[in-house]
């Protein structure tokens, strides 16, 4: 809350810097969670997401060092903490519920899962329950 | 006393940028980081080799250049309306990293890339399956997850 106050002393540059930062970052959240809504299939609704985890959450983070950096004049980096651990951690997610999604939809013999993995499913038939 | 040099080091800045820097936190921090690689220890992992640390940043700056790129191009799939000009699909890409360090570097890659999502890596055959919003050509896709990422984590871990 104090710090806000601080925040008209911020220079014109770094206000529009943050700004701009922000508005990407924020502005690719939400192109995300549209994509999210709107595509059709699973297997591309998940790509939507990774666009808040990527530059969204970068962009965001992004600003908020170069405003605390600029506010406290000395670097403010431990933003890029989240950055690192949204970044490493959203494989673990998306594997899980990819892989739940291929073995309900190969159990099921659906035409649109099978009929593009196919060539690969006589290999991999015997390791699907590894 | 410190079986996993980087790791310890990494705890100790990580803490240093939570709770600032001081003395009296750097000395916690340091108690910290050997309990936790102590504790890392005992879980007896895979060593990990970095042999060529010094190319990580070109594999970084790589990797950000991308999802940027992708960024951009799966916010215009989705800002394109219904209009559906684009096909996706599965790839499967045969893979000659084994090093489980790589591979796991590998799925964070091409996962925080939009566009591309890791789905199954498969150990018995060595490949792995990428489902691709935005499937023009399989070739294509191949190679360059093959070019421009595997061939550079094959230097730096194997």
């Amino acid at each position: 809350m104090n710090i806000m106050d601080h925040a008209v002393d911020l220079p014109v540059w770094a206000a529009i810097l943050v700004s701009f930062f922000l508005v990407v970052g924020s502005g690719l959240t939400l192109i995300g969670t549209i994509g999210f809504s709107r595509l059709p299939s699973f297997y591309e609704r998940i790509h939507a997401p990774t666009l808040g985890t990527s530059w969204g959450t970068g962009g965001i983070v992004m600003a908020s060092m170069i405003f605390f950096t600029v506010l406290a004049t000395r670097p403010v980096i431990h933003e890029i903490l989240i950055g690192i651990f949204v970044t490493v951690t959203t494989p673990v997610t998306l594997m899980l519920l990819a892989r739940a999604a291929l073995h309900r939809d190969r159990a099921e013999g659906n035409p649109d899962v099978l009929a593009e993995v196919s060539p690969d499913e006589p290999k991999s038939g015997p390791a699907l329950g590894e | 006393m410190l079986p996993y040099p980087l790791l310890s080091a990494s705890l100790v800045i990580m803490w240093l940028a939570l709770n600032g820097f001081t003395l009296g936190h750097l000395i916690l921090g340091c108690i910290v980081a050997v309990f936790a690689s102590w504790g890392m220890a005992s879980l007896r992992p895979a060593k990990p080799r970095l042999k060529k640390w010094y190319l990580l940043p070109k594999l970084v700056g790589i990797v950000l250049y991308d999802i940027v790129r992708s960024n951009i191009a799966v916010a215009s799939i989705i800002l394109g309306g219904h209009k559906r000009k684009f096909k996706s699909g599965f790839i499967t890409v045969p893979l000659d990293v084994e090093s489980p360090m790589a591979l796991a570097v590998l799925a964070v890659v091409v996962t925080s890339t939009p566009g591309t999502a890791w789905l199954e890596y498969n150990s018995l055959n060595r490949t792995v399956l990428i489902h691709v919003l935005d499937l023009v050509d399989e070739a294509e896709w191949q190679t360059l997850i093959k070019g421009r990422y595997e061939a550079l984590l094959m230097e730096i871990f194997e």
